[in-house]
């Protein structure tokens, strides 16, 4: 599925080392399993308005270091619940990386310097590539490793394992 | 080529040779989940189909985030995780249990040579006693139960030799905050870190699992050690299963070796908002404080509230801080009762509250309000990480903390140990 996944919306952007307690506050994420209620308060602590801004189909784009702090799967399912179609950093941290491609939320690891606040993007995991509509400019996608490839097109790692019935190496 | 210290135990797992960069999938010889991560897990487990556990003496389950709860929604996924661990017969560390990462080794679930994860980032704690386990998501955990085995990338290492002694008053939680300074917040991502060197042969075992337990604010996928005379006596008082541990080999490849002489190092301190934004105290002295914390998974052990105990034996918290001191475990709070730790804490005019993780990560146990400054064991200072955006968090050892208590300031240890 991800091979011929195109992806277009607006870039919504952040700084370096954005940690999983500005994706979702601690004091929120131990009280319910309800991700769409939880996706109300993504980003709270860092940028108050995103959950009301964000649209559908929308981009988080930051530097270096995205995700990094705690192992909450919270974190990527917030993002995805709040609407949003992937994220691309300069670099993530582990685990928030693994957690993404578990949960089948797109990270995409390409050099962002470039992209603004607002810009529109078109994301193409098949092709490997981000294409800057608002700036006209083109960046490569530092491809995944196999196995995450492989995941990510099963939608996560729950539809995979029950696809494979365990991990295909 | 030799091997490091992961790649050896991802070698001893697998039956054969594995470098650095392989994707490997390998058993795990124990897992464990909190009450944050663990009702997501269940939910995967039973989302993939999952009736029973793989091998249920390989997993616990500990409710240590916000115990006793405090809320109404988190009492339901306790239970949720209570019904879980006695369907499947998993060990569940209830209420007053303590942290996990005190929890897991002190009861001795963990070995040196092990491959654990833990749905918890600071789950590199237990590299300290030579095991690699590293932190994953509720999914991996939910995986990880299910078939016993886990996909892995193999990293590649950084060596950090540490060298000399650290002078009087400088603790283990100093080298965590001077390494996390010096090597920044992503400085160590995806890598495995091999702690070695005379400062990290003087500490005991317990000081070690401090910054073991902050190698993943650098990033680090694992935070080892190798296994000496300490560790062996250490682990064997704890448990019952056989192991071997695992040295690197001299002439390990890594992907850098980095030396450090703390001969001259004073204690540190992180400011707000960042683990890396590192301080020597005498630089950020006088800052006032309303909110001290002792406890944590990286600072809640004996000897962290004996040195606290010992600054605050015969002085009085100042009246304008209140000094939360929260336990890592029954068994630490039981031996500080019987050493007159206890006493001596509370006595100064500390409020002693459940052994867990306290306050560290903001849904109870005091909060601060709009403003306040708190300065703490713990291992993070994000905004809001304490529970409200617009108090600031300072980190330092234990002994800063209670000298800091004591004055109401920012305050150096030194200067009342
Ligand atoms: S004490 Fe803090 S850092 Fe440690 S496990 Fe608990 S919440 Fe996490």
């Amino acid at each position: 599925m991800a091979e011929e996944m195109i992806l277009r919306g607006k870039a919504h952007v952040y700084g370096d080392d954005i940690n999983t307690d500005y994706i979702i506050s601690g004091k929120y994420k131990f009280k319910t399993l309800d991700m769409d209620e939880l996706a109300r308060h993504c980003m709270e602590d860092i940028d108050p308005e995103f959950a009301a801004r964000v649209q559908p189909g929308d981009f988080i784009v930051a530097g270096e270091n995205f995700g990094c702090g705690s192992s909450r799967e919270q974190a990527p399912l917030v993002i995805k619940h709040a609407g949003v179609a992937a994220v691309l950093a300069k670099s993530f941290a582990r685990i928030f990386f693994r957690n993404a491609i578990n949960k089948g939320l797109p990270v995409v690891e390409c050099d962002t310097s470039g992209i603004r606040q607002g810009d529109v993007l078109e994301v193409d995991l098949g092709a490997g590539k981000v294409t800057n509509l608002t700036r006209n400019a083109v960046v490569e996608i530092i491809p995944l490793p196999a196995v995450m490839m492989d995941i990510l097109k099963e939608g996560g790692l729950t539809s995979y394992l029950k696809k494979h019935g365990g991990f295909r190496l | 080529m030799g091997l490091t210290i992961t790649e050896k135990i991802f070698s001893n797992h697998l039956g054969r040779t594995v470098r650095a960069g392989e994707l490997v999938v390998s058993e795990v010889d124990f897992m464990m989940g909190q009450d944050g991560t663990s009702p997501l897990a269940i939910q995967a487990f039973r989302e993939l189909g999952g009736r029973r556990v793989h091998d249920p003496s390989r997993v616990v389950m500990v409710i240590d985030h916000s115990a006793p709860s405090p809320l109404e929604g988190i009492s339901n996924l306790h239970a949720m995780m209570r019904r879980f661990a006695a369907e499947q017969g998993v060990h569940l560390y209830d209420v007053g249990c303590g942290v996990c990462h005190c929890l897991l080794p002190e009861q001795g679930h963990v070995v040196p040579g092990d491959i654990v994860i833990g749905a918890d980032s600071h789950t590199t704690t237990y590299g300290a006693i030579n095991a690699f386990s590293t932190g994953v998501g509720s999914t991996d955990l939910a995986a990880a139960m299910l078939t016993g085995r886990l996909w892995f990338k193999v990293p590649e290492t950084l060596r950090l030799v540490l060298r000399g002694t650290l002078p009087a008053g400088v603790f283990s939680k100093d080298v965590a905050l001077f390494l996390a300074g010096k090597l920044t917040a992503d400085g160590a991502n995806y890598l495995a870190v091999e702690y070695g060197g005379e400062v990290i042969s003087s500490l005991s075992v317990e000081a070690r699992f401090t910054i073991s337990n902050m190698a993943v604010e650098m990033g680090a996928k694992a935070g080892l050690m190798e296994a000496d005379e300490k560790t062996l006596k250490w682990i064997s008082r704890r448990t019952a299963r056989s192991f071997s541990p695992v040295a690197p080999d001299p002439d390990a490849s890594y992907r850098e070796v980095l030396e450090f002489d703390l001969r001259e190092l004073s204690p540190q301190v992180a400011l707000p908002h960042r683990v890396d934004n590192v301080k020597p105290v005498e630089e950020v002295e006088g800052i006032p404080i309303q909110e001290a914390v002792i406890g944590t998974c990286t600072n809640g052990r004996l000897e962290d509230l004996e040195v606290a105990a010992r600054i605050l034996a015969g002085r009085r918290v100042s009246p304008e801080v209140r000094l939360v001191v929260a336990p890592a475990s029954r068994q630490v709070l039981l031996q500080a009762m019987e050493k007159g730790v206890v006493q001596r804490l509370v006595e100064a005019g500390a409020a002693l509250v459940t052994p867990g993780c306290g306050p560290c990560v903001g849904t109870h146990n005091g909060i601060p309000a709009d403003g306040e400054r708190v300065i703490s064991t713990a291992n993070r200072n994000f905004k809001g990480r304490m529970g409200n955006a617009n108090a600031d968090i300072y980190l330092a050892s234990p002994a800063t903390v209670a000298a800091s208590a004591v004055a109401g300031k920012i305050t150096d240890p030194r200067r009342l140990l």
